[in-house]
């Protein structure tokens, strides 16, 4: 890993604001939260949990438990069929549609199939975050290139996806995710693709971000990857889910 | 971390060792050129030239009708027949004198003798000798098409100093040539409402059809944040982009069809080719109106494309917000 102390410096400068935050109050709280798809079974049954600040976690089970349906319930791209969902202290069915892309730029997710566009290179989908915000380029240019040195793509800055490895794809994801500093990180699978020295070396990345205040929630089925570290693990099985502290 | 890093020389400074890299120009977050914006402008092009052709033609068939009608409708003939009481020459000055005295008449020609032989050459051969036959001579009058006279009266008042004149104020023609205008000019308006309805179909489904490949984008960027408006304006600059290089490329080629006809034209004056072209279709000159309509007819093609592409993504976002509040629509999802 590279020297993360430029970047660490930014972070925590958000970390700062956060701590002025009530800590009490969780990140995400679900309440009996049940979702089906039309008219079929419950996919996941009466989940009550909290997302603690500064919390990290591996949401992991069998393969079709519902992992990646509750990563889309926490990233508000699905709305539950019943119960309560509670993001940044407040209820998601009473929010405008106009007034998720802000809640969505708190929440940075990587997606298990990366979903970098092709056509922009490792530098340009990193930065995309902020370019939709409408942010100059010369504003964020330091920041975008000193959180790619960070994740180890400093030599890629002009690649285009197509040409990175799964690694590379999985990392340039990662640092898409975290690039205006989101307060939690939401990850699907993102050892899937690489093998185990790469895979740890990822985890140490979500480690750190975490360390420097951010939330993270790991969807995984990979056990040795959990076994690595002590962190909670929520684990769900037949729609329900056990929460192991 | 780097996997492609090279192992360090210790001897080496790190400054010497690799220049800083620079980021290339930033792209444009809608890919600039692919398979589907390339078709789209190609079909953009060819029905914007379509649509500017249309509308050349039916204002050059209007004009032709109009033409005709203005020319006919200008003048009126008095035809004296000639009889052995009657002294044709004298007869012909007095009609004159008498139709010039009406308001509303500009000008009087009397058609002289070998101008009469002239007019009946296709039928009769040359040399004819008028004083041979009982051939009517003819004394064209202009008149004002806005304030013509008063044509009963004018007839009434040859009558009674000349009995063999007779007045032919061409109704009968102009109401046909009207009628014959008017169906041409409705015909042309009916192909052009076609045209441009096949133009704006084929533009909003070519938009439509390139945009839906591009739908992984418009995901992309809802999911880290992007406010509808905001994705919505990047792929209206894509589309508009796209729709004025099509639609000015198609409407450059009918303007620069019409000017090179028009040229032809002037360049082939009184040859049989020109004069068959020209009393078919009149005049190729579309005048600066026609210009000035397939200058309006690329703005409403780029307005089109611009407007589709907005709408076509606002509601692509509005289809995944309503997966989003209805999971039962989607069919793709991962457990």
């Amino acid at each position: 890993m590279e020297c993360a102390a430029p970047y660490a410096r930014t972070i925590a400068s958000r970390v700062s604001k956060v701590v002025k935050r009530d800590w009490a109050v969780p990140l995400i709280h679900f309440e009996n939260v049940g979702l089906r798809y039309g008219m079929g079974p419950e996919i996941l049954r009466d989940l009550t949990f909290d997302i603690p600040r500064r919390s990290f976690q591996f949401l992991t089970g069998p393969s079709g438990a519902g992992k990646t349906t509750l990563l889309r319930l926490l990233f508000l791209s699905l709305q539950p069929t019943r119960g309560l969902i509670r993001m940044f202290d407040r209820n998601i069915s009473s929010i405008p549609r106009d007034e998720f892309p802000m809640l969505r730029r708190r929440v940075g997710i990587v997606f298990q199939d990366f979903r970098l566009l092709d056509h922009l290179t490792t530098y340009e989908n990193v930065a995309l975050p902020l370019r939709v915000r409408g942010k100059e380029e010369a504003s964020y240019r330091a920041d975008v290139l000193e959180l790619l040195k960070w994740v180890g793509l400093g030599e890629r800055i002009n690649v285009l996806p197509p040409v990175l490895s799964g690694g590379e794809k999985q990392r340039a994801a990662i640092a898409r995710a975290l690039i205006d500093r989101p307060e939690i990180l939401l990850a699907d699978e993102p050892t899937g693709n690489v093998d185990p020295p790469m895979a740890r070396r990822l985890l140490n990345l979500f480690l750190e971000l975490n360390r420097l205040g951010t939330a993270v929630v790991i969807a995984t089925h990979d056990l040795s990857l959990m076994d690595q570290v002590e962190a909670r693990r929520m684990i769900l099985s037949q729609g329900r889910l056990d929460i192991y502290e | 971390m780097n996997e492609n890093s090279v192992p360090r020389r210790e001897s080496e400074p790190p400054q010497q060792r690799r220049a800083e890299m620079r980021v290339r120009p930033t792209g444009p977050i809608v890919p600039s050129a692919n398979v589907s914006g390339h078709a789209l402008m190609c079909v953009i092009a060819i029905m914007s030239f379509l649509a500017c052709l249309t509308l050349g033609g039916v204002s050059m068939v209007r004009a032709t009708a109009q033409s005709w009608q203005s020319q006919i409708s200008r003048e009126i003939t008095i035809q004296i027949k000639p009889d052995d009481n009657l002294d044709m020459e004298k007869a012909l000055a007095d009609a004159q004198d008498l139709a010039l005295t009406f308001s509303g008449t500009t000008g009087g020609k009397i058609i002289d003798r070998a101008a009469t032989a002239r007019l009946l050459e296709p039928w009769l051969g040359e040399g004819l000798d008028l004083d041979e036959l009982p051939v009517p001579r003819l004394v064209v009058i202009t008149i004002d098409e806005n304030n013509p006279p008063d044509f009963a009266a004018m007839r009434a008042a040859l009558t009674e100093i000349i009995p063999q004149a007779f007045l032919d104020d061409h109704r009968t023609w102009v109401d046909r040539l009207v009628a014959m205008a008017n169906t041409t000019a409705m015909i042309g308006s009916g192909v052009l409402a076609l045209v441009f309805s096949a133009m704006v179909l084929t533009v909003v489904f070519a938009t439509r059809g390139a945009l839906s490949g591009n739908r992984h984008i418009v995901e992309v960027l809802h999911f880290v944040g992007a406010e509808a408006g905001f994705v919505a304006s990047e792929f209206q600059k894509h589309f508009l982009r796209i729709s004025l290089k099509g639609a000015g490329a198609g409407g450059l080629l009918a303007a620069l069809s019409f000017a090179a006809a028009s040229f032809w034209q002037s360049q082939t004056l009184a040859t049989p080719e020109t004069d068959q072209a020209t009393a078919l279709f009149g005049r190729f000159a579309i005048g600066y109106t026609g210009y000035l309509g397939i200058f309006a007819i690329i703005i409403v093609i780029a307005l089109l494309t611009t407007l589709t592409a907005r709408l076509t993504v606002m509601r692509t976002i509005y289809e995944i917000d309503l997966i989003r509040s209805d999971p039962g629509r989607t069919d793709t999802y991962q457990s």
